[in-house]
């Protein structure tokens, strides 16, 4: 495990459309590989939560947080100097090894995308969105094609074939599983500790329950 | 010096071997006689002050933990506890009988109270009773706080034949997704674990404490060292770490130096000697 744990200091807390990005100084923690995954303290809850790395800025990690609970809520009401622990990063990531890169993003899906963009150089991008508002986000991603509700990021699919890396929602990533059988899709589950202790985060694969914090998030179903 | 061990289900010693070596003793995850793939997720939901689990016994099963699971957790040079668990009497006599020749297994805890799988129809003395013919392991009975006088389970374990306890295993909660008023875990409710949890344990050791003489590991809501202390105040001589492994997996070395004590302690694992003789 090249995981740690340290409480790091909140730099910023921006909004992005109803999400916020919140920047934390870096400490000694490594930003790993895109689409891993650091356990965040949720101020005041028990639990950490688990957040896919957004951004690796220069001595800081930015994680985009969607605030749709009690835990999430308190993370995006944090302010700078204010300290949260972090413990990562956990996972695995996106084999980034691929000749022909397409990302593609649902919703609160695109938080490991600008990240994971960077480290590959800036590949084409697609993504879906619930509304204008959300889509705000995509600002964090240039370059991208993106649609609202009622269409969805799947009729932007071109013909030809590409190594598709994907997050969003779980209908969305059901429809590239048939689609794109060896598309590399992050998955995300109820998770309490983050590095295979808990048994929580599992999902069922060929009949077994696999813990996603072990063999994922990223799970590609079928070899390119 | 206070022994530390993680409570059962709580940590994965393959995958996080750096946090099982913080421990005095790994206890595994409860291993039944047939592989197990577990409750259906949603498993986890956290609640107020606490959090609820529906794993369900999700394990490999004896024979692959003896093929496969247990030489990897040799290197650990951490003392190995085994939980055991199943279904019957005869299942906790027949995991008990295979592990009996395995010298790398200090000392066998009987999960004798898993709230999220259909319990023995045996009481618990008599799984007990069964897995004491099977094994000359030192045995540990894990009890349910469940029960209006936990004190008198602990006669009748004692009476059987367990040489410790491990007190207490979750108990079962609930809990609700507000906008569909349906259960957030799949298959309903779940054993409700963490800080919640301290009080009802510590009464459940303070009252078996009075009443056997059997050493006792205290857990529940375990994430300090004054918890660590709290626990052998009311009569435990080892604490294990539970939910608190979630939230930071590096809890146990931060209760062994804020106790005052570097260094490890061994765990008791068998009655007292006049006990064993009386």
């Amino acid at each position: 495990m090249n995981a740690k744990r340290e409480p790091l200091a909140v730099v910023a807390n921006e909004p992005v459309g109803p999400y916020a990005l919140i920047r934390l100084e870096r400490g000694s923690l490594e930003p790993g590989i895109p689409g891993q995954f650091f356990m965040l303290e949720a101020p005041g809850r028990l639990l950490p939560r688990p957040m896919s790395l957004c951004q690796a800025p220069p001595g800081e990690l930015a994680f985009l947080v969607d605030p749709i609970g009690p835990g999430t809520r308190a993370m995006c009401a944090v302010v700078p100097g204010d300290r949260i622990h972090v413990f990562g990063p956990l996972g695995n990531g996106f084999n980034l090894d691929v000749s022909r890169p397409l990302l593609v993003a649902g919703g609160i899906g695109i938080a490991p995308m600008p990240y994971l963009a960077e480290r590959l150089g800036g590949p084409p991008a697609i993504a879906g969105f619930r509304g204008d508002l959300h889509a705000e986000a995509a600002r964090l991603l240039p370059g991208a094609e993106v649609v609202v509700e009622p269409r969805l990021v799947t009729e932007l699919l071109p013909d030809e074939r590409h190594d598709v890396l994907a997050c969003g929602p779980e209908p969305m990533l059901d429809a590239l599983r048939t689609l794109v059988p060896d598309a590399q899709l992050a998955w995300e589950a109820p998770m309490a500790c983050g590095y295979g202790a808990c048994y929580g985060c599992v999902v069922e694969r060929d009949g077994r329950h696999v813990r996603l914090c072990v063999e994922g998030p990223v799970l590609q179903e079928a070899a390119a | 010096m206070i022994p530390l061990l993680n409570a059962s289900g709580c940590l994965d010693a393959l995958t996080a071997p750096e946090v099982a070596r913080q421990l005095d003793a790994f206890v595994t995850k409860t291993v039944t006689p047939l592989p197990r793939e577990g409750n259906p997720p949603p498993r986890i939901a956290e609640t107020e002050s606490g959090m609820l689990n529906s794993i369900g016994l999700q394990n490999p099963g004896i024979e692959a933990f003896l093929e496969s699971t247990l030489p990897r957790l040799r290197g650990l040079g951490v003392a190995i506890w085994v939980s055991v668990g199943g279904f019957s009497a005869e299942d906790y006599a027949g995991v008990c009988e295979q592990l009996d020749d395995r010298d790398e297994i200090e000392t066998v805890e009987l999960n004798l109270s898993c709230p999220n799988v259909e319990e023995a129809p045996e009481t618990a003395a008599q799984l007990v009773a069964a897995a004491r013919l099977a094994t000359r392991k030192p045995l540990y009975a894990k009890l349910s706080p469940a029960t209006w006088d936990v004190a008198e389970s602990a006669r009748a374990v004692t009476d059987a034949g367990a040489d410790g306890l491990s007190l207490i295993n979750t108990i079962r909660g609930l809990a609700l997704e507000r906008s569909s008023a349906r259960p957030v875990l799949a298959r309903g409710p779940g054993g409700y674990s963490g800080p919640a949890l301290k009080p009802i344990a510590l009464a459940c050791v303070w009252a078996c404490a009075a009443a056997v003489d059997l050493p006792i590991v205290g857990m529940g809501g375990v994430a300090s060292a004054e918890d660590a202390r709290d626990f052998v105040s009311a009569g435990a001589s080892a604490v294990a770490v539970g939910t608190a492994l979630f939230v930071d997996p590096w809890t146990p070395g931060r209760i062994r130096s804020d106790l005052g004590g570097e260094g490890t302690a061994a765990v008791t694992t068998r009655r007292s000697a006049a006990r064993q003789s009386a």
